[in-house]
């Protein structure tokens, strides 16, 4: 069991992976679930559980980012969100598109229909390849950060993050045609 | 055929921008995680007080180990008298009176528990 000047320095070590990583949990879990409402009960729900089991996992990580496995607590939450409701993901592209993308007043409908269309095509991925493409492209993270969430080997996830894109730009084109029509 | 996108990842980096947490969020969890901290720290502090100051607890932290002694002391005398127990048909039949029975009966005893004793600790 911790001892009191230990438990302290856990809280403090807790609270710094807190303000560092909160944006990183919040934006997985919106694009994960698409909505902000389960965005937040599914981040709120991360920190709670990360910080019961924080004390091991820094034991463990050995002195590795623990962005990985917090990531790694929400993808878990996030599939039984999906289990508990037997529902998929659905982006609201307003606010997705809106939030943070700096567009100018010159083709910002244009832009925002390629961000709908990109969006719309993230969520026909299967969960694996969108999961991959949210942690790659919202969060930053690279090949070995994706791994260690995803419980993957580096290799086996570069592939898993080039079909990923590979099939987005398939569903993309096809969107584009269909839109044509 | 040519993709809509050429760069498909920039693109993907802008639809799939960070999104800010809400303030009202960031307050609800500081609020709860901050709850949960002082909770845990009062019943740390509770629990090691009580550790100390209650006999209960003793035993954890000091007794256990005495107990270990006292069972598994208990646990090779069984075994010496156990052991002893088997040879008494043996020692009945070679023995002449009552005092010559006892005086055998405990030096297969005292022979058993030597033999426990260099089983328990062998390289002594």
């Amino acid at each position: 069991m911790a001892t009191a000047p230990d438990k302290v320095k856990l809280d403090a070590d807790f609270s710094e992976l807190y303000k560092a990583h909160l944006k990183d949990v919040y934006s997985y879990a919106y694009y994960r679930v698409g909505n902000h409402h389960d965005a937040e009960d599914l981040t709120e729900q991360t920190f709670l559980q990360a910080y019961r089991h924080f004390a091991r996992a820094q034991e463990e990580s050995k002195g590795r980012p623990l962005r990985p496995w917090l990531i790694r607590i929400a993808h878990n939450l996030a599939a039984n969100y999906y289990r508990d409701r037997s529902r998929r993901p659905q982006t609201n592209i307003d606010d997705a598109g809106a939030l943070s993308t700096p567009h100018t007043t010159e083709g910002l409908v244009q832009d925002r229909d390629d961000l709908a269309r990109i969006l719309r095509g993230v969520q026909q991925l299967p969960d694996d390849r969108r999961e991959a493409l949210i942690m790659r492209f919202a969060l930053g993270m690279d090949n070995k950060e994706i791994a260690r969430a995803l419980d993957r080997t580096d290799g086996a996830t570069k592939v898993l993050i080039h079909r990923a894109i590979r099939q987005l730009e398939d569903i993309v084109q096809a969107d584009a045609n269909g839109g044509s029509d | 055929m040519s993709t809509p996108f050429p760069d498909i990842e920039a693109r993907l980096r802008d639809a799939l921008a960070p999104v800010d947490p809400p303030i009202h969020l960031q307050q609800r969890l500081e609020t709860t995680l901050d709850s949960i901290v002082e909770l845990a720290a009062d019943e740390l502090e509770a629990w090691e007080l009580d550790a100390i100051k209650n006999p209960r607890n003793w035993p954890r932290a000091a007794v256990g180990p005495a107990a270990a002694v006292v069972v598994g002391g208990g646990a090779a005398v069984g075994l010496v008298l156990l052991r002893t127990q088997r040879r008494r048909h043996k020692r009945r039949a070679a023995a002449r009176g009552a005092r010559d029975l006892f005086a055998r009966t405990l030096k297969d005893a005292g022979r058993e528990a030597l033999k426990v004793f260099d089983d328990l600790a062998p390289h002594r």
